[in-house]
């Protein structure tokens, strides 16, 4: 057991050990990550509420990490949305292609929820285990250090259940905190490393009180949340690709794509060629890109999916059943930001159980 | 120069210089050119090709396999890249990435017979397929080729068409969707001309290259002749920004067009293309 000071104490370590340390902090309304130096800057005594399309801060009790998930995932700072592959310098025949230097920065993230750590191994799959990877988030994954937060509570939009990958983390991360009543946390480590930073924390050992009230917490978690139901799931979309209800959803859907912004598992990238203005230097410039664009499918002669409804269909069923053929589980971790960040509350557990019903 | 290393940075080109260029038609062009420890490709395979400050696409290799020490393209100026890669002169210098891609399986159809069916530009990535069975045509049975162009002045590789025609040991039929009074072939769609094609459907591997919906007209000729979808590949095109499966782009249902295909077999492809926009 570590108690605020035990945090601190974290913190600093990783600071010490030349870690830049991202962590939860209240902005313009939000919980979003960035670096922190201490517990001080922890969203203490906040809580949220969210719905479709509705996401509200709260002051509520006295824990740390009361907030759950804010807008972005921990996927601006390991997939950046803007990412330089390399530049050219001089011009014609003369022309020097420039490589990139690789993020070789060391970045400590503290209060990774088990559905966001499923997330990182969700894009960790898809951009280092291919034929090919992506050399500058390969760079930043190896050079990370989780300390993940087991929720106790829900917000109305977490399904993580049903997908699997929480409330609790079960894998991919150093320390694990499980929140208790009075700013004291359950601490366990799942790697050497985080063994070691355990090790050196202001701690006591954890009673069976201690352990029960974790547990208690975790399932309290467990049952606030939305269900979707994955049985069979992944051949039932593909199998009605003309189910009215694309139709439907399309009507109401802004293709804004928000929810591929906040999606931490979308991976999908465009890459622009940028000029200087004053020579011949360009720029190659990867950048966040989403499916429901018009241009994202764009070939000579038109887009593929000019129509809303293949779009909204795209991204869908590219999350919860083609992204099982591609990587062998769900591109979905159940952390409802989708249901919460789109303007018009499209809700995707609601449109997964209609095309279930049938009429397709 | 150097080859790419694909484990550090598959995103990072290495410079390619035009050795020569060839107008094929007002909008087409090919060009060879040298890369320094190029690996050589398989047929059906593309290269991401950069012209800076401009764009990177991904275009075929239309060149023969068995000379690795030039890398041919047929391009077509239908976009801005494209556009600035036709317009590129021998001297010139551009990234390349690649080959990429999973190639057509023509060694597979050894001691068997091939049928090809191009459409337009399409003719270009299954010319390493024609040089392939030419430069072994001991080893396969009967040879059909069958093009489509829109019109006679958009006939692509014109003269080499004329070349195999006069082979004894080929059949290869040409036709147009538009004539003027001067064309005495054929005219018509390019799957028309499956009927009159000389094959043995059972002991067939049918190559098809071209618009979709060619494609689809093509695979379902074929199919009816009795030639087994599995035996029937085909290539497809989709946007692609990176060529390695990353930027998420080519997907079509489950696959990433990039390192699943571009080729793939018509018993793969006929349910996906069945769904419109997919």
């Amino acid at each position: 057991m570590i108690d605020a000071q035990g945090l601190d104490a974290l913190i600093a370590a990783l600071a010490s050990d030349g870690r830049e340390v991202f962590g939860p902090v209240r902005r313009e309304g939000a919980v979003v990550y960035e670096e922190i130096s201490s517990s001080d800057d922890l969203p203490k005594g906040w809580a949220d509420e969210q719905s479709g399309g509705h996401y509200r801060l709260r002051q509520e009790g006295d824990a740390f990490f009361g907030a759950t998930l804010g807008p972005q995932g921990w996927k601006r700072l390991l997939h950046p949305p803007k990412q330089v592959l390399w530049r050219t310098e001089g011009a014609g025949e003369e022309t020097k292609i420039i490589p990139e230097p690789l993020d070789t920065t060391r970045r400590a993230f503290i209060g990774a929820r088990a559905c966001d750590l499923a997330a990182i191994a969700a894009q960790d799959k898809v951009l280092t285990e291919g034929p090919y990877r992506d050399p500058q988030y390969a760079a930043r994954r190896a050079n990370l250090f989780i300390v993940a937060v087991n929720c106790t509570r829900s917000a109305e939009t977490c399904f993580c259940t049903s997908m699997n990958t929480g409330p609790k983390a079960t894998k991919g991360y150093d320390i694990a905190l499980t929140e208790l009543e009075g700013g004291r946390f359950l601490a366990e480590a799942a790697s050497e490393a985080g063994a070691a930073q355990l090790a050196a924390l202001p701690s006591r050992p954890a009673t069976a009180d201690d352990e029960g009230a974790a547990a208690a917490g975790i399932d309290r978690a467990r049952d606030q949340q939305r269900r979707i139901d994955t049985d069979g799931l992944p051949a039932l979309l593909k199998d009605r690709p003309d189910h009215p209800r694309w139709s439907e959803v399309a009507q109401r859907c802004l293709n804004c794509a928000n929810c591929t912004m906040v999606c931490p598992t979308c991976f999908c990238t465009t890459v622009d060629e940028v000029t200087s203005l004053e020579g011949p230097e360009t720029e190659r410039v990867n950048r966040w890109a989403s499916c429901f664009t018009v241009d994202f499918s764009h070939v000579h002669g038109g887009a593929v999916r000019p129509g809303a409804k293949s779009r909204y269909r795209q991204w869908m069923t590219h999350k919860l059943a083609t992204w099982v053929d591609q990587f062998g589980e769900m591109g979905c971790v159940g952390c409802g930001r989708c249901i919460s960040w789109c303007p018009v509350g499209i809700d995707i557990t609601e449109e997964a159980a209609a095309i279930r019903k049938g009429g397709g | 120069m150097h080859a790419p290393d694909p484990h550090t940075d598959p995103m990072l080109p290495v410079i390619a210089r035009i050795t020569r260029r060839t107008r094929e038609l007002s909008d087409v062009v090919t060009f060879e050119m040298e890369v320094e420890g190029w690996p050589g490709f398989e047929p059906g395979q593309f290269n991401m090709l950069a012209v800076f400050g401009v764009g990177e696409i991904p275009i075929s290799i239309s060149g023969p396999v068995s000379d690795s020490s030039k890398i041919i393209h047929t391009i077509r100026d239908v976009g801005p890249v494209s556009r600035a890669l036709a317009a590129l002169e021998p001297g010139a210098v551009l990234g390349l990435r690649g080959p990429y891609g999973a190639p057509w399986p023509v060694k597979a159809a050894r001691g068997r017979d091939v049928v090809v069916v191009a459409g337009g530009l399409g003719l270009a990535p299954v010319r390493p397929i024609l040089y392939e069975l030419m430069e072994n045509r001991d080893a396969y049975g009967k040879i059909t080729l069958l093009y489509g162009a829109r019109s006679p002045s958009e006939i692509l590789f014109r003269e080499e068409l004329g070349a195999w025609r006069s082979r004894l040991d080929m059949g290869v039929e040409v036709t147009v969707d538009r004539a003027p009074e001067d064309w005495h072939g054929h005219v018509g769609v390019v799957t028309a001309l499956l009927r009159a094609a000389d094959f043995a459907p059972a002991n067939t591997t049918a190559f098809v290259c071209g618009p979709e919906i060619m494609i689809r007209f093509a695979a379902n000729g074929l199919t009816d002749l009795g030639v087994a979808a599995t035996d029937i590949h085909l290539s497809m095109e989709r946007n692609m920004q990176c060529g390695i499966g990353l930027c998420g782009h080519c997907q079509l249902g489950p696959y990433f067009l990039c390192k699943d295909g571009p080729v793939f077999d018509w018993a793969t492809m006929k349910p996906l293309m069945r769904i419109k926009e997919l």
